[in-house]
């Protein structure tokens, strides 16, 4: 059976840590990091990077465009 | 079958989505979570979508996103608080293959700029106005505006808008929906996946209409204004979902060529 995987890039110095990518996400694999970037924002990672399928929900409500998304078919997964 | 390892994934080729080429590197200097961001972007993709770089040309506020400029790389020019449909109206009449839109909040077009965003609409000028609705004055400090919701607390109004004293919100998107020379106008969100995706068609749409010569293209954007009304950006959605749409309601109010003239004329060659 074919599964979509996908993964996100959220560029850390531009996020804003506005958590709304966070709440869009179906699969629940985004969370805000413990750590700040140099502008003291809680940026956005993949917390569970498994889950992603790269739907690119959480791209369409960033209102400072640092996500980028990436998506891929893998074949024959059981 | 081994599991995909990340670096198989982020590659080039894989990628589905990302930052619009028309974006400029300039961080935005709007607060965390704030509309105007998620509407600068879908602009941006439709005007790349469109390839229309070179033929664009938009006209800033005066608001939070008086900066505008900064951030989409198109030709600007900059209006006077409220005066962006005039200023659109010049540029497009000596330019009429241009694609030339507003960008303007509820204070800029239906507060200061009420008059120019009527009598524009009204003569059908073929350009696109876009509407960032957020109930406030963002940019001043959460100042009530026209649009502001009854019982809405801002630095203004502490204890609420009182109908009272202050008069109703004010639906300036039906308004325009009336007037013979509007031809698409709308009210849209941005603020979950499919608003969003939603919100990017009809912008797309408004593009199209001013190639076709058929009156105006408006569309609001029901906003959120989180710093103004001091709530969180997930909370801000939450608020405006509860509060501002039962008011401002989403969808098409007009879909339409403009008004024929003939109809309206005096029949002088009539016997
Ligand atoms: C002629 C003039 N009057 C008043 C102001 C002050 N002023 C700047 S922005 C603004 C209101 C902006 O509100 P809005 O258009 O809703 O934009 P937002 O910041 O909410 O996006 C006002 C009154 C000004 N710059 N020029
Ligand atoms: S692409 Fe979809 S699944 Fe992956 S993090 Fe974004 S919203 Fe979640
Ligand atoms: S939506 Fe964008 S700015 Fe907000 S937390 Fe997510 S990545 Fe950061
Ligand atoms: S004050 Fe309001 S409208 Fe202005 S940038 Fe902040 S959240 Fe956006
Ligand atoms: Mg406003």
């Amino acid at each position: 059976m074919a599964k979509v995987r996908g993964a996100v890039v959220v560029e850390n110095e531009v996020c804003k840590g506005c958590n709304l990518c966070v709440v869009a996400c179906p699969q629940d694999v985004l969370s805000l990091n413990k750590e700040v970037n140099s502008k003291g924002y809680h940026y956005s990672y993949m917390m569970n990077p498994e889950a992603c399928t790269g739907c690119t929900n959480c791209a369409m409500v960033c209102p400072d465009n640092c996500i980028t998304v990436y998506r891929v078919k893998q074949a024959n997964v059981a | 079958m081994d599991e995909l390892q990340l670096a198989d994934i982020i590659k080039p080729e894989n990628k589905v989505y990302g930052k619009s080429k028309i974006m400029t590197d300039t961080p935005m200097h709007y607060c965390y979570g704030c509309s105007h961001g998620v509407v600068h972007k879908l602009i941006a993709e439709v005007i790349e979508e469109m390839n229309i770089q070179e033929d664009t040309i938009g006209i800033a506020p005066v608001g939070c996103s008086v900066m505008m400029y900064y951030y989409l790389d198109i030709d600007w020019l900059q209006a006077p608080h409220g005066r962006a449909p005039a200023v659109a109206t010049g540029y497009k009449r000596t330019n009429p293959k241009k694609y030339v839109f507003t960008y303007q909040g509820d204070g800029d077009l239906a507060a200061i700029g009420t008059a120019e965003t009527m009598h524009a609409v009204n003569r059908g000028e073929n350009i696109v106005m876009i509407f960032i609705n957020n109930a406030i004055y963002g940019m001043t400090g959460g100042q009530m505006a026209p649009t502001t919701m009854i019982g809405q607390s801002t630095s203004t109004s502490p204890h609420g808008r009182d109908v009272e004293v202050n008069g109703y919100p004010l639906k300036i998107t039906e308004l325009i929906a009336q007037l013979p020379g509007s031809a698409y106008v709308t009210r849209q969100s941005v603020h979950t996946p499919a608003t969003v995706r939603k919100c990017k068609k009809a912008i797309r749409k408004a593009f199209e209409n001013s190639a076709k010569n058929i009156g105006t293209s408006f569309i609001e954007v029901v906003s959120t204004c989180n710093s103004g009304w001091k709530l969180d950006p997930v909370e801000s959605n939450k608020w405006m979902e509860e509060n501002m749409f039962p008011f401002y309601p989403l969808g098409d109010i007009k879909d339409s060529v403009h008004d024929d003239v003939e109809k309206y004329s005096v029949q002088k060659n009539k016997k």
